[in-house]
C-alpha cells in the first residue's frame, strides 16, 4: 500500500495575549499592530499528524493561506518534519479577516487538485465567525468528517479516531479515508522545533506557491460592527501588596467557612 | 416552514443535554413572534420526545445509523428535513455535535452560518446575532438577511427553564430517514466515559484552580501546596490537562467537567468562553491574572493582577502550609 498523505491547514490568528482594539471602520479589529501567530490547535493537528506519520510512515503535507508571517509558521512544520509547504495565494487569499466560507473555497479548490487521503485541521480558529472551516470543506468535498477529535489512528484505509464529548466523555469513531478531522488537542503536546532546523529550512527555501482562483464571497451576512463585550459586571479589584491581597483572600474565604484556621 | 424555527436536539447518553433546552426556549420565543412554530428534530432515541414539550412540534427520526452521533448520519437526517420543511432559523449548540454540523449542514442546505451566537432576534426578514469572536474579548453584530440562517449557539446564552415543560408536545411526527442513512461510511465504535477514581472535583467546596499561566510542570508544586493547605482538590484549564500536567478528572469547562463549588479560586487561567462554561455559576470566584483586561475578571467577583508566584507562596503561608 502507498503511504497515507496528510494534509494540516495551518492559519494565523491574532495572538489573544495583546490588546484588541475594533478598526476605524467598527467592523474588524484593528490589524495594524497585532502580531499574528499559528493558531494553537493547528499546532495539535500538526502533532497529531506527525505522530500518524512516526507511526505509518504517512506523508504530511501543511498547507496555509497567504496570511501575515505565515511563512515563518510554515517554516517552522517543516522544521518539525513536514515534509512539503504549500502557500495558496490568489485573489482573497490576503489582506484582512476573510470568512470561513470564502477561506474553506480556497482551500477546497486546492484540495480538489491532491491526491489526499486525509485532511487534519484545527478544531476551530478564534476569529472565525460563520462557523468552523473543517466541516465546511468536508461538506463541500462530500467527505467524512469529525470535530473535536483528540487522537487519530490510521490503519488498513480508515482512520479510527476519538471525538471528545462534555464531562470527559468521548466516542470512538471509525471513518474510512479519505476524511476530515479537526484536531482539539494530539495524543502529546506539540514538539518545538530547534531555531537552528528552523533557519535551515528557510535557507533551503522550499515553500511552494500556488495561486487560486477566488471564490465568490460566501459567509452571507454583513457584520455591523465589532466592540468589546460592555461588562455587566467586574470583579472587586484587590490591591496592595502580596501579603495585603493574600490576607483579604483567606479573609474571605474564612467568611464562608472555608479556612479552618 | 417560512417562519418555523427549528431546534436540533442533542442527547448524550440516554438524555437531553441542557443546551436543547436553552435553544428551544429562544426558538418559543422567536417561533411566536413571528407566527411560526419551534420545532424540535429528535434523531435516534425517540423515547425522549416527550420531554420536548415546549415545541410546537416534534419530529423524530430513527435508524440504526442514529443510535449515536456521527456527522455523517446526524447530517444526512437533517439536511432531508430541512429540505422538506425549510424552516426560516436552524439552532444548534457550540457542543461537538454542534461545532461538528453547522458547518456542513450550511453548504448542504446552502445556509448562512453564524456560530458562537450569544445573542439572537429577528428584525423583520433579517435576523441579528451577536456572537463572540477571539476568545470572548469582541462581540459581533451580525446582520443576515436571507430566508434561511443557521445558528450555533453558545451554552449558557438562553435560560434553559424557558425550553421546559411538563406536558408533552402538541404534536410528534416521524420523519422517515432517508435513503442516505443506510450508507452512512462513519461508524460508532465506542463510548469513552472518564477515569473514575480520582477525586471528584465537581463535590468540592472549594477549588484551586491553575492555567497555563503556571507555566510549567515542575511550578504546580506551589499550587499543590496551597490546595493541600486549604484542602482544596486542585483543578484545572484545559491546556494545563491536555499537556499532561494534572489527569483530564481536573479539567473544568465546556469539555471537562462543571463545577459549581462554594469558592473557585483561578490562578493563570484567561477566562476563555469554553473555561467559563465550567464554572461561572461558582458563588464566590477570586481570580489572579497579571492582565487586567483578562475576561476572568468579568465573572470574578474579587480579583488581583498580582503575579501568581507572588500571591500563591503568600496564601500558602498565610493558611499554614
Ligand atoms: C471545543 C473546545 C472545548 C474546550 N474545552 C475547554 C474546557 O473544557 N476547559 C478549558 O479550560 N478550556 C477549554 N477549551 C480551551 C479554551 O478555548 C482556552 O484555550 C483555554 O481555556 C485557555 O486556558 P488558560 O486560561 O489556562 O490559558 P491562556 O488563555 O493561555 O491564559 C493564561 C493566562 O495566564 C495569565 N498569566 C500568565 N502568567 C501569569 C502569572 N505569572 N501570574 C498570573 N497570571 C498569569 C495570562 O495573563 C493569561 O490570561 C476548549 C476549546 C475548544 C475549542
Ligand atoms: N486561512 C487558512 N489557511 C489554512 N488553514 C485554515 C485557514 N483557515 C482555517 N484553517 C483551518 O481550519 C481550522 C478551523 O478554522 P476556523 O474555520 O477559522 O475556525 C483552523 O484551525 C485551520 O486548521
Amino acid at each position: 500500500m502507498t503511504a497515507v498523505r496528510i494534509v494540516v491547514a495551518l492559519k494565523q490568528v491574532p495572538d489573544l495575549v495583546e490588546e484588541l482594539e475594533p478598526s476605524p471602520e467598527g467592523t474588524d479589529v484593528d490589524r495594524e499592530y497585532i502580531t499574528f501567530v499559528l493558531n494553537e490547535f493547528d499546532d495539535q493537528a500538526l502533532e497529531e499528524a506527525l505522530l500518524v506519520k512516526e507511526a505509518t510512515g504517512a506523508e504530511v503535507v501543511v498547507v496555509a493561506l497567504e496570511d501575515s508571517d505565515v511563512d515563518q509558521t510554515l517554516y517552522t512544520a517543516l522544521a518539525k518534519g513536514a515534509d512539503r509547504a504549500v502557500k495558496v495565494t490568489g485573489a482573497g487569499a490576503s489582506g484582512g479577516w476573510l470568512d470561513t466560507h470564502s477561506r474553506a473555497a480556497l482551500l477546497a479548490a486546492w484540495l480538489e487538485g491532491q491526491d489526499f487521503d486525509l485532511l487534519i485541521t484545527g478544531v476551530q480558529a478564534p476569529d472565525d465567525l460563520d462557523g468552523q472551516l473543517p466541516a465546511i470543506v468536508a461538506g463541500r468535498l462530500g467527505l467524512p468528517h469529525a470535530s473535536v477529535v483528540v487522537s487519530v489512528e490510521v490503519k488498513d484505509g480508515a482512520a479510527r479516531i476519538r471525538q471528545e464529548f462534555s464531562a470527559g466523555r468521548s466516542a470512538v469513531l471509525e471513518v474510512p479515508l479519505p476524511a476530515v478531522v479537526g484536531v482539539q488537542a494530539a495524543r502529546q503536546a506539540p514538539r518545538y522545533a530547534p531555531i537552528s532546523r528552523i533557519r535551515q529550512t528557510m535557507q533551503a527555501g522550499g515553500i511552494e506557491e500556488v495561486a487560486v482562483e477566488a471564490p465568490p464571497p460566501a459567509s452571507g451576512f454583513t457584520i455591523r460592527r465589532l466592540y468589546p463585550p460592555e461588562k455587566t459586571s467586574h470583579a472587586e479589584m484587590l490591591t496592595g501588596s502580596a501579603g495585603d491581597v493574600a490576607a483579604r483572600i483567606v479573609e474571605l474565604l474564612r467568611a464562608k467557612g472555608l479556612v479552618r484556621a | 416552514m417560512a417562519n418555523d424555527v427549528l431546534v436540533v436536539a442533542e442527547h448524550l447518553a440516554g438524555k437531553l443535554t441542557d443546551t436543547t433546552f436553552e435553544l428551544l426556549g429562544k426558538a418559543v420565543q422567536l417561533a411566536g413572534a413571528s407566527g411560526g412554530q419551534a420545532v424540535a428534530l429528535l434523531l435516534g432515541a425517540p423515547e425522549l420526545a416527550g420531554e420536548l414539550g415546549a415545541a410546537d412540534l416534534v419530529i423524530t427520526c430513527d435508524h440504526p445509523a442514529l443510535a449515536h452521533f456521527t456527522a455523517e448520519a446526524y447530517e444526512a437526517a437533517v439536511a432531508a428535513v430541512l429540505a422538506e420543511r425549510q424552516p426560516r432559523l436552524v439552532l444548534l449548540s457550540t457542543t461537538t455535535a454542534g461545532l461538528d454540523l453547522a458547518g456542513s449542514l450550511s453548504v448542504a442546505w446552502d445556509a448562512p452560518l453564524v456560530s458562537y451566537v450569544v445573542g439572537l432576534d429577528a428584525d423583520g426578514d433579517t435576523v441579528v446575532a451577536t456572537a463572540q469572536i477571539y476568545g470572548g474579548k469582541m462581540l459581533a453584530e451580525v446582520a443576515v438577511e436571507s430566508v434561511r440562517t443557521i445558528c450555533a449557539v453558545t451554552a449558557g446564552s438562553f435560560p434553559a427553564a424557558a425550553g421546559r415543560r411538563d406536558n408533552p408536545a402538541a404534536a410528534v411526527e416521524a420523519f422517515a430517514g432517508p435513503p442516505s442513512l443506510d450508507a452512512v461510511r462513519s461508524t460508532f465504535v465506542e463510548l469513552v466515559e472518564p477515569d473514575a477514581g480520582d477525586v471528584d472535583i465537581t463535590a468540592a467546596d472549594l477549588l484551586v484552580s491553575v492555567g497555563r499561566g503556571i507555566g510549567s510542570r515542575d511550578n504546580l508544586e506551589l499550587v499543590e501546596e496551597l490546595a493541600g493547605a486549604l484542602g482544596a482538590p486542585l483543578a484545572a484549564s484545559r491546556p494545563v490537562t491536555d499537556l499532561g500536567w494534572l489527569p483530564k478528572t481536573r479539567q473544568v469547562g465546556k469539555s471537562g467537567l462543571k463545577v459549581k463549588p462554594r469558592a473557585y479560586l483561578a490562578f493563570g487561567i484567561s477566562g476563555a468562553p469554553e473555561h467559563l462554561e465550567g464554572m461561572s455559576g461558582a458563588e464566590l470566584i477570586i481570580a489572579c491574572n497579571t492582565d487586567a483586561r483578562a475576561p476572568i475578571f468579568d465573572v470574578a467577583h474579587y480579583g488581583t493582577t498580582l503575579d501568581l508566584f507572588d500571591l500563591v507562596p503568600e496564601l500558602s503561608q498565610q493558611v499554614g502550609a
